[in-house]
């Protein structure tokens, strides 16, 4: 059995990860290094306004006084924020019209990540946004959208266009101060997607982002402002990949979401960056700081993520529920293999009455990896009968991967009802014999228990990505006898 | 010698009244207590006071607690007043062997039962620190983590006297062992109680401690017990708290198995101003079994804080977690649990859980949970819940004919009984129910009023 689950998980970490490649686009770079005078060589490529310079000014100064978190259960190698390129991007005409001006080497890697950026590919019923090494190179769909009011474009353009709506909700989520990473990616993003959906308006198509690091050296930096107005639905998905490379590389991004009354926003991430080799070099480092604002009275913020890939993952989308009677959810699959880390969880603040929130947390651990989920639920003194539930389950593999749980529940409202449940546990041999007692093999046996064991949250994923992630967790787990 | 608050840092007020008092420190105890004092000091200096920032006191922050200006005893007082006038227990009836402490000091005048077995020791940590060093030298300050908490480190730097309990091989002591510790002083005092527990193999006990205070100033305990048990022993640690609202009591529970040992710790937070139990229990050989239990009942603006630490190092261990809380009034609580499964420990069962009810809107609760676990065949839970009480019991109640003040009081003690059930002596589970129940119906308080109010302690005044 010993030796069967060696050969097994062996075979496992020798999947090889298939978005390895890279591709010969040339590419736009400044120097290495950081300091004001990048920030504002950034500013002066994008063209911005002076507003916008001054934002990531003062966010870098601010950020110049800040120290690397360490409270994380990650143990991640000193970044020497000098030697990352901060600005990469593939060059191309100044202005894209139809797809035929799109780089061909450019349409070629996302035809290869299977991404439909061509408009004929209609019936996949996707907008996409693709964003290569931090800038967007392609919004689909646009004109369908803006015939409904809805504007899904670049970060970038938004800046041009609708000043208004990115002034007065840019950094109304995630304030520049909010964290070490969060202040730096306000001093040097370079692009990412805008979303507004106007008052009354469900968007008819899922929107997405496509994040795909492809210069060497290169950190991404790229952030998401999403503005649901009231009674507005939307749903938006996010996918990423890198190449396979020696050195690590940094992203750290944003993403923000705003709900209006009634509005509701789903927010589903198939993360999958490269996780570096099964000997734990290479990978991405993957800061992120991703929070909704559940602002209006009965909105509702759904946060669903399945994180396969990084080789470090930082990462806590986050719910504030201001408005009374709002909810926030949040599913996650958080897999790890070989030497991968992962700390990720959420924070449900319930600020406003009757605000419920749910939290569902199923993490994977194999090979040497370690995996925590870290998750925090307050209730305000004044949100009178919040409710919340919290599930967090681990599934280990092997002897040498660890599963962490770190909940931190703090509550100071009498009303409030909170309940936090954690499981770990293996695949039992019991679970095992029963199915081959039925006929399946040992392999289908493990994927048939994991994919049991993560279904809460691959419901929650829209159609495509539901796939993308099964499929996912088949590369990197099927097979694993525990 | 006296704590006065000035302006220089915190911690130099400790180490420079250590480096005044060392000789008068040494005096009572032997060598090798005095030889850890050194080490233990730097590690507080070097840590300092926790204040919040430290993760494992982020919701109790003991810098306040510690600005404020203490006397601490240094040198073993004579207790002036009769104690059976001035205390009086209902455990009492309890048959127990009972001995005092007085602020944190052995008490003098105890006696001990003649019908103890041969072998077992009870009495003065100070006095056999002396007369026996190689108990001392093999456990004292083996189990104690002083790099983890700089409380603990003071605490060993500042030992002088406290209790030890020595139970030979294969020796069971039916009865509990009752240690009452009273705080009572003209003056704010500040004590450092130090107690040590050995149970050598297949050797039994169970120890209660109870804790309160008769005079109304303020308190500060900062006590440690270091426990250790060993192959097939069984031990069990009751700790009840019941002191008035200026007390701060910090106290840490070390405990040591080793094969096939059962051991238990439930602290009982009855009443006091701020308490943080520390409870680190390290299960060092395969099947140990470990219950680590705790009851907390907190109104006015009372803070209870529990942190425990699980740590299977080994295979095929159990432990059981529980820890209820009740909170009235705008009091505060916390709770930090933390089971630790160490690489190889497979086949370890751990579970844990918190629950607690909170009676008012200005009572808080912050609860941490947490999974360390570092091996794949394991079976670990944990869960934490918050809620209030059940408003459909309340009506099936109330429809019965029971009081709104009645209903409300028997649906509290139900949700406690949980945790007092978990009580391994009968005599003893029987009395702290009667107790709890006192608690709810707010007739324990009133016995702190007339320590509060400063009347004259006598014969009538009865606490517990």
């Amino acid at each position: 059995m010993a030796e069967d689950q060696d050969k097994i998980l062996e075979e496992v970490t020798g999947n090889e990860y298939k978005y390895g490649f890279t591709t010969d686009i040339e590419t736009e770079t400044i120097p290495k290094g950081l300091n004001e005078d990048v920030v504002r060589l950034i500013s002066k490529k994008k063209n911005e306004p002076e507003w916008m310079l001054e934002f990531r000014l003062k966010a870098f100064r601010h950020w110049q006084g800040m120290k690397s978190p360490d409270w994380a259960k990650l143990n991640i190698p000193e970044i020497d924020f000098q030697d990352i390129i901060y600005y990469a991007a593939p060059k191309q005409k100044p202005k894209l019209d139809s797809m035929d001006e799109v780089d061909p080497e450019l349409k070629a890697t996302f035809d290869k990540l299977g991404i439909p950026l061509e408009e004929q590919k209609v019936l996949s019923g996707v907008a996409v946004d693709a964003v290569m090494d931090s800038v967007s190179v392609k919004t689909t769909f646009k004109e369908t959208l803006a015939e409904k009011g809805i504007i899904f474009c670049s970060f970038s353009e938004a800046v041009h266009e609708y000043p208004d709506l990115i002034k007065k909700y840019m950094g109304s989520v995630v304030p520049y101060t909010d964290n070490y990473f969060a202040a730096l990616n306000c001093a040097v993003f370079s692009d990412g997607s805008f979303v507004y959906i106007p008052k009354g308006v469900r968007c008819p198509i899922e929107l997405s982002t496509y994040f795909r690091i492809n210069a060497v050296n290169t950190g991404q930096f790229e952030r998401t402002l999403i503005v649901a107005d009231d009674d507005s639905y939307v749903s938006y998905l996010e996918g990423c990949t890198a190449p396979q490379r020696d050195e690590n590389q940094l992203h750290a991004a944003i993403v923000e979401i705003v709900a209006m009354e009634r509005a509701e926003v789903k927010y589903s991430t198939v993360q999958n960056w490269y996780p570096g080799d099964k000997n734990g070099v290479g990978g991405i480092y993957n800061f992120v700081t991703k929070r909704g604002l559940c602002k209006g009275d009965y909105s509702k913020i759904m946060w669903t993520q399945v994180e396969t890939g990084s080789a470090i993952t930082w990462k806590y989308p986050s719910c504030i529920l201001m408005g009374d009677h709002s909810a926030g959810e949040f599913y996650s699959v958080a897999v790890t293999n070989n030497h991968q880390q992962a700390d990720t969880g959420t924070k449900m603040i319930h600020i406003g009455k009757h605000t419920r929130s749910l939290i569902v947390s199923k993490g994977v651990s194999a090979g040497k990896s370690q995996n925590s989920y870290r998750g925090l639920v307050r209730v305000n003194k004044k949100a009178e009968n919040a409710r919340n539930f919290s599930q967090c389950d681990s599934l280990l593999m092997g002897d040498k991967c660890g599963a962490h749980t770190f909940p931190y529940l703090e509550i100071n409202n009498n009303t409030a009802v909170v309940e936090h449940e954690a499981t770990t546990s293996k695949i039992g041999d019991d679970q095992i014999f029963y199915c081959n007692t039925r006929g399946l093999s040992t392999e289908d046996a493990v994927g048939l228990i994991v994919n049991g064991y993560v279904k809460e949250v691959i419901n929650q994923l829209p159609m495509e990505f539901a796939v993308e992630a099964q499929k996912l967790l088949q590369i990197s787990l099927e097979g694993s006898v525990g | 010698m006296s704590i006065t608050g000035t302006e220089i840092k915190l911690e130099q007020k400790y180490t420079s009244l250590f480096n005044d008092s060392k000789t008068s420190l040494d005096k009572v105890v032997s060598e090798n207590v005095s030889s850890q004092r050194d080490k233990a000091i730097q590690l507080f200096e070097e840590k300092g006071i926790p204040n919040k920032k430290v993760e494992h006191y982020k919701y109790t922050n003991m810098v306040p607690l510690f600005e404020e200006s203490y006397n601490v005893d240094f040198e073993h007082e004579v207790f002036k007043k009769n104690l059976s006038e001035v205390f009086n227990c209902n455990v009492h009836d309890l048959e127990a062997t009972t001995i005092y402490l007085i602020n944190g000091w052995y008490y003098r005048k105890n006696q001990l039962p003649e019908t103890l077995p041969e072998g077992v020791l009870i009495g003065s940590f100070a006095e056999f620190s002396k007369s026996h060093p190689e108990l001392f030298e093999k456990h004292y300050n083996q189990y104690a983590k002083n790099d983890e908490d700089s409380l603990v480190a003071l605490n060993t730097a500042f030992a002088q006297d406290g209790f030890f309990i020595y139970i030979p091989k294969g020796v069971v002591i039916e009865k509990p062992i009752q240690i009452v510790n009273i705080m009572h002083s003209e003056q704010d005092l500040m004590a450092f109680p130090r107690n040590l527990v050995v149970i050598e193999e297949n050797a039994q006990a169970k120890i209660l401690l109870c804790e309160h205070t008769l005079s109304e100033n303020k308190f500060l305990l900062n006590g440690v017990t270091e426990a250790y048990v060993d192959k097939n022993a069984v031990f069990d640690i009751y700790n009840i708290q019941n002191q008035h609202n200026l007390t701060t009591n910090v106290s840490s529970v070390f405990v040591k198995q080793k094969q096939h040992s059962s051991a238990l710790t439930h602290n009982l937070t009855l009443h006091t101003g701020v308490t943080r139990n520390n409870i680190y229990i390290d299960m060092d050989d395969e099947h140990c079994e470990s219950h680590v239990y705790g009851l907390f009942i907190s109104d006015k603006n009372q803070h209870v804080d529990n942190f425990s630490f699980i740590d299977h190092a080994k295979p095929n261990c159990y432990s059981e977690e529980l820890f209820k809380g009740v909170l009235d009034d705008a009091a505060t609580a916390a709770f930090a649990g933390k089971i630790m499964v160490r690489p190889d420990a497979q086949k370890t069962n751990a579970f844990q859980r918190n629950d607690n009810l909170l009676l008012t809107e200005n009572a808080k609760i912050n609860t941490k949970p947490m999974l360390e676990i570092y091996a794949d065949d394991v079976k670990c839970s944990h869960g934490a819940t918050v809620g209030q009480l059940d408003e459909k019991a309340m009506f099936y109640l109330r429809s019965r004919g029971i009081s709104k003040e009645e209903s409300r009081i028997l649906l509290m003690y139900a949700f406690a009984y949980e945790a007092v059930e978990k009580i391994r002596v009968p005599a003893l589970r029987e009395q702290i129910r009667d107790l709890v129940e006192h608690v709810f119906r707010g007739e324990l308080n009133k016995c702190h009023s007339c320590a509060l109010c400063g009347q004259e302690s006598n014969g009538g005044y009865s606490c517990m």
